[in-house]
């Protein structure tokens, strides 16, 4: 439908803007202002200066740092290591013939389906067995390669790389690494960085599992959240201060990337 | 990392750019047959590598995917307790205490609830704004990346945050009804309110993201499709109907399967929205919901059989889901008008 949109077309999705941003201005007001104005409800509309004292309190009161510093090295162990081994894996898919190729591509978006929390008590007994539960190991294992990193790299690699290409390296008598290292990864890389922002992303928001498996003393960034939420539940100003804070390493992450994102979310949808 | 095992049976070419039959400078330009353990090694590194390439994935999926599904029935059919570890068989006891423990009902209800006030409504609304980004707007990208800004904002927060805008005494939702002249609502206390109010979390936080999914299947409709409509006489509202919802199907399908497997799991919602000191989803348990029952059951009764079972279950429900979701938008799309 194109034509050009008038001004209904414009508020609406204005409208949806302000919707957006309202919930994170909210987080930072409450947050700028004293406990006792945060505890009478609709505070001025405008930022009173006590962020910095509030988040000062709030990093206090849970190990804050060593939460933002394990979710970093989750986030970017996991991530880079999911680009490697998914591009591997999706060129295979994509590109080279062997057998078997098919079911086992079939099998891999099976997995996408299978809810993650079904496993959870078992990767539990799995991970105390290997003596990792606590540690932040545990929460880096399971998300070293994904099935939709393989998925989403095999529909990306089918066309990025020419079949021609592939071909000729190896008449040239390219070993396979070579070539893959030569010709498959210089045409993944763009959507390597849609694949890595996407992983970072993930594994930073999520909470049930490291939840269970990491204790309070040495947390990701979500778990130190649900302790300060429930521990200061009457004190807004501390607890959205903090909340504030911990968003904004994925506020950068989405000005800096936020045009990868929106094509990352618009090229995953295409299903093959 | 060392997986660089295979074989180099490439010699000594360097592929920088690699064009067809570049000749290297030094060595012969004809290709002299190569030795036969050269070849032989060749031929293994051909057959072998696409296996080594894809190994990790599965491997993986063994030990943290295969092997917890398979273990999680076992487990569910046993005593077993946290800390002591494995106890006697029990057969389908826990699954027989789950179902008839009040809560799993109730919990049940409340997820399903809370899943079709968070993912109707949001799928209606992301492909109206998907609609509305499918226009020749000035700033389209900017357009773009600011309905997706909820997504980068981790549920965890959204739940504090919502928290505190649906605080039932002073909270700025009841604030705002007020001067309507509304009642303040128990958004923490009353069941139904409650759901609504944790509904919207998930709501603000995905639609943005869906919408532009159905972008993306938006603009590859043809928009030759449109031209034609419109010379029949056929309006925007008819257009969009008759052509945009049926071509769009495959994606809307994709939406809801994964909105269901996703949704059907919450958890970092309900959780964090409790202000109760038990935090098992409110005073009553009027919005806990199945994964928090899971983990109520494994991680503070320390009952891993229980939670297993319940874990169990879920995915029946999941599945059962799925499948009508898919039958059900299969339904609609037939409506939809293309004969």
């Amino acid at each position: 439908m194109t034509r050009r949109p008038g001004f209904l077309v414009y508020g609406l999705l204005a409208a949806f803007l302000v919707g957006s941003a309202a919930p994170l201005y909210w987080s930072f007001l409450l947050g700028s202002h004293t406990k006792e104005i945060a505890a009478q409800g609709v505070p001025p509309l405008l930022p009173g200066g006590h962020f910095w004292s509030n988040a000062e309190r709030a990093i206090a009161t849970i190990p804050f740092w060593k939460a933002i510093g394990n979710s970093l090295l989750v986030s970017t162990v996991t991530a880079c290591s999911v680009v490697f081994f998914c591009t591997l894996a999706g060129y295979a898919f994509a590109k080279l013939r062997f057998r078997g190729r098919g079911p086992l591509l079939v099998f891999v978006i099976a997995t996408m389906a299978i809810p993650t929390q079904l496993g959870v008590v078992p990767l539990f007994i799995l991970m105390s067995e290997f003596g990792w539960t606590g540690s932040i190991t545990s929460v880096i294992i399971p998300w070293l390669v994904t099935a939709f990193g393989v998925f989403f790299m095999r529909q990306y690699l089918v066309d990025a790389v020419p079949d021609e290409l592939v071909e000729a390296a190896r008449m040239d008598g390219c070993s396979q690494i070579r070539i893959f290292w030569h010709v498959a990864a210089p045409a993944a890389r763009p959507a390597a960085a849609i694949l890595w922002l996407f992983t970072f992303m993930q594994v930073w928001t999520d909470f049930f599992w490291p939840l269970i498996a990491l204790p309070h003393s040495n947390p990701t960034i979500q778990v130190a959240l649900n302790q300060l939420q429930s521990g200061f539940f009457k004190d807004y100003s501390l607890v959205l201060a903090g909340t504030t804070l911990a968003t904004i390493p994925l506020l950068v992450l989405f000005v800096v990337a936020g045009r990868q994102l929106v094509a990352g979310i618009m090229q995953g949808a295409v299903k093959g | 990392m060392s997986n660089s095992t295979t074989s180099r049976g490439g010699g000594t070419q360097t592929v920088s750019s690699p064009r067809e039959g570049s000749p290297s400078a030094s060595g012969p330009t004809g290709r002299a047959p190569r030795p036969e353990w050269r070849q032989r090694l060749t031929r293994l590194d051909v057959r072998l590598s696409p296996y080594l390439y894809i190994s990790p994935f599965f491997l993986l999926f063994l030990v943290v995917g295969m092997f917890p599904l398979g273990y999680t029935a076992w487990v569910s059919v046993h005593d077993w307790s946290l800390i002591g570890g494995k106890g006697e068989f029990v057969g389908l006891d826990n699954f027989r205490e789950v179902l008839g423990n009040p809560y799993f009902t109730k919990q049940l209800v409340n997820t399903i609830s809370i899943f079709l006030l968070s993912s109707v409504p949001q799928i209606v609304i992301a492909v109206v704004l998907a609609a509305l980004l499918d226009n020749q707007l000035r700033g389209r990208t900017l357009w773009r990346m600011s309905i997706l800004l909820p997504f980068v904002v981790s549920p965890v927060a959204v739940a504090i945050i919502f928290g505190s805008l649906y605080g039932d005494r002073y909270g700025l939702i009841n604030e705002l009804l007020g001067y309507v002249g509304i009642d303040p609502i128990g958004w923490h206390t009353e069941r139904w309110a409650s759901h609504v109010a944790i509904a919207t979390m998930v709501n603000w936080r995905w639609t943005g993201y869906n919408a532009l999914i159905c972008l993306a299947a938006m603009q590859a409709v043809p928009r030759e499709l449109y031209e034609a409509a419109a010379i029949d006489g056929a309006g925007r509202v008819r257009q969009f109907v008759s052509i945009t919802l049926p071509m769009i199907r495959p994606t809307m399908i994709f939406v809801v399967i994964t909105s269901t497997i996703g949704g059907l799991q919450i958890f970092a919602e309900p959780r964090l929205f409790d202000e109760t000191n038990a935090r098992n989803g409110g005073s009553d348990r009027q919005f806990g919901t199945i994964t928090m029952l899971i983990y109520d059951f494994g991680w503070q009764l320390r009952d891993l059989g229980r939670a297993s079972a319940t874990a169990w279950l879920l995915f029946v429900v999941i599945c059962a889901f799925g499948i009508a979701n898919f039958l059900l938008i299969r339904r609609i799309g037939a409506l939809g008008g293309d004969r």
